[in-house]
């Protein structure tokens, strides 16, 4: 009988993700930290026509894109004269189990059908278990969606205790598991057991998924105002949405817009800690995942992470969870779409940003997701006051994660804070000398470096030599 | 509700993954005092048995688990929450606020 324990499980590792999603990545591998990125995505992705055909056949994509008429209106009141760049929004929540998720998740378990697997599983808190578990009930494969969802004290994440309802609705086995990083070691267990293909987020196909979005969106701009968007605001968690919609702008020719990034900041809170795990009131889209995954991608479940947010990312900006609460509410009262919250994030950051820019400018926030019981903005604030938070109006300036949530008085005080994005290439390079255990790195680890970083190889040293 | 089960109903499981000396070293102070735990629905798979009992389920995809009656019949206790005032009012002062500006501009 095989040994099961934590070590010995951790230990096979490579061998149970090499059987479970059916990708050599030793054939991509250069040295060290250097691997061919581009050569994984194409040998192993699907190219944009195909994700479109894949994704059609399970009724993913084509999602609206909203212009945002009444916020828009509201922006050009709090903007100076010949300010205030219009927003449109890509409704993805139309998609099947109501995010954009649908997307990776269809191209994951394509694969996991075209190669014979019985049932996929996936380890996942958010959208994504419910988007796994939908396509796998319209392909016919048997599904697992591995969360974490409780504290010590059984008490659960409302919004992922909902996930949970979504997962089973559509016929997952869903294990819900107490906080902590281990989650992973019985994630590895199951894949073992059970032979199942691992759908992980990070996979080539996962993020091949997500292009279409970045290219549908280009198509339906240029549709309706007749050029690309100046600006796509990406809420940014594991880094696999902004990869794929950029790559898929990219893709589409769309080669001036800039892809803004925007987190919930949760800064102060521990995300394996037991005693914080209930006192974050948004569950994702937040920096506790926005930074850690930028800054070392490949701490991911696949041996190397095709989300590489770095590469395409020009800013970064940070709200706060009661800034995003109050957008949450204007979606609703002022567009009639109730939406989110978690992914109206990235339409915080935008209202903000749309008060610099001239009128004549587009921007368009990527996402929505579907809303619901444990999800909605009464159900997390109610939630967060069981739990010990001040939750109040006032000035947003003095939100506190963990302590309290203060919804502004008024739209003029939804400000982005932005992040320095040198600081954070930085201790990208600082994560590298860290995990690789080394300060020496080579010419083709230097550029892979720089490539991942969207910088000249003379900054990396430059960098390098800061640290060292 | 009755404590006990019988064959067939949906019930959830409890069952320790790693106590807390099988922790991670990674995993902070507060978390690695408290064991991984794991619940799980699926039907009871033998003829009846008493919640606290040591049981075997089947869950909705056919595997065989076992751990610990927890609860028959398990609910999704989660819900909309309670009326939020602060959320109330942000629509309808957006509302007048779009339409005539801030107290300050009038």
């Amino acid at each position: 009988m095989r040994d099961n324990s934590y070590a010995s499980v951790m230990g096979r590792k490579n061998e149970i993700m090499k059987q479970a999603v059916g990708i050599d990545y030793s054939k991509y591998e250069i040295e060290g930290i250097a691997f061919d990125y581009e050569k994984m995505m194409a040998e192993v992705g699907y190219s944009l026509e195909e994700v479109t055909k894949i994704q059609d056949e399970t009724s993913v994509g084509n999602t609206p894109l909203v212009e945002l008429k009444q916020i828009n209106k509201l922006i050009q009141r709090i903007s100076p004269a010949g300010k205030g760049a219009r927003i449109f929004l890509k409704d993805e929540a139309a998609n099947p189990s109501g995010s954009f998720k649908d997307r990776r998740a269809a191209v994951s378990v394509y694969e996991a059908q075209r190669n014979g697997y019985k049932g996929v599983i996936a380890a996942t808190s958010g959208n994504y278990g419910a988007a796994v578990a939908s396509q796998a009930a319209k392909r016919g494969l048997k599904c697992i969606i591995v969360q974490e969802t409780f504290d010590s004290q059984g008490k659960g994440q409302p919004e992922i205790v909902e996930k949970a309802r979504a997962c089973e609705a559509y016929g997952a086995e869903v294990i819900q598991l107490s906080v902590g990083p281990e989650l992973f070691y019985y994630f590895l267990l199951l894949l073992e057991q059970t032979g199942f293909f691992n759908a992980s987020l990070y996979t080539p196909f996962g993020i091949a998924g997500v292009e279409t979005l970045g290219s549908e969106l280009n198509r339906q701009m240029i549709e309706k105002t007749g050029r690309s968007p100046d600006y796509v605001v990406v809420t940014h968690a594991g880094g696999g949405n902004l990869t794929g919609t950029a790559r898929g702008l990219k893709k589409a020719g769309a080669a001036q817009t800039k892809i803004i990034a925007a987190s919930v900041d949760l800064s102060g809170l521990h995300m394996a800690s037991d005693r914080d795990f209930n006192r974050k009131s948004f569950t994702t889209g937040h920096t506790g995942f926005g930074i850690p995954f930028a800054t070392f991608p490949d701490r991911s479940d696949v041996p190397r992470n095709a989300a590489r947010a770095l590469r395409y990312m020009n800013r970064y900006l940070l709200v706060t969870q009661g800034e995003t609460f109050y957008v949450t509410e204007l979606l609703a009262q002022l567009e009639g779409m109730q939406r989110g919250p978690a992914g109206n994030t990235s339409l915080c950051a935008a209202i903000s940003l749309a008060r610099e820019l001239d009128d004549d400018q587009t921007i368009v926030v990527q996402e929505t997701e579907y809303t619901g019981a444990g999800k909605c903005p009464s159900a997390q604030l109610s939630f967060a006051r069981e739990n010990g938070i001040i939750v109040r109006t006032g000035n947003p300036e003095d939100n506190c994660p963990g302590k309290e949530i203060v919804l502004p008085q008024s739209p003029r005080q939804i400000h982005y804070t932005e992040m320095d994005m040198k600081k954070i290439k930085t201790s990208y390079v600082k994560q590298a000398v860290k995990n690789y255990d080394k300060q020496d790195f080579s010419d083709t680890e230097r550029a892979f470096m720089a490539q991942d970083l969207n910088m000249t190889v003379e900054t990396v040293e430059e960098i390098l030599a800061s640290i060292n | 509700m009755s404590g006990k089960a019988i064959r067939g109903q949906w019930v959830k499981i409890h069952r320790i993954i790693l106590n807390p000396s099988q922790r991670a070293p990674s995993v902070p102070e507060d978390t690695k005092k408290c064991p991984l735990e794991m619940w799980l629905n699926g039907y009871l798979d033998q003829d009846e048995a008493m919640i606290g009992e040591e049981v075997i389920i089947k869950t909705v995809i056919g595997r065989s688990v076992n751990g610990t009656l927890t609860e028959i019949e398990p609910k999704y206790a989660h819900s909309f929450g309670k009326p939020i005032q602060e959320l109330l009012e942000i629509g309808p002062k957006v509302r007048d606020f779009i339409e005539q500006g801030d107290i300050d501009e009038r």
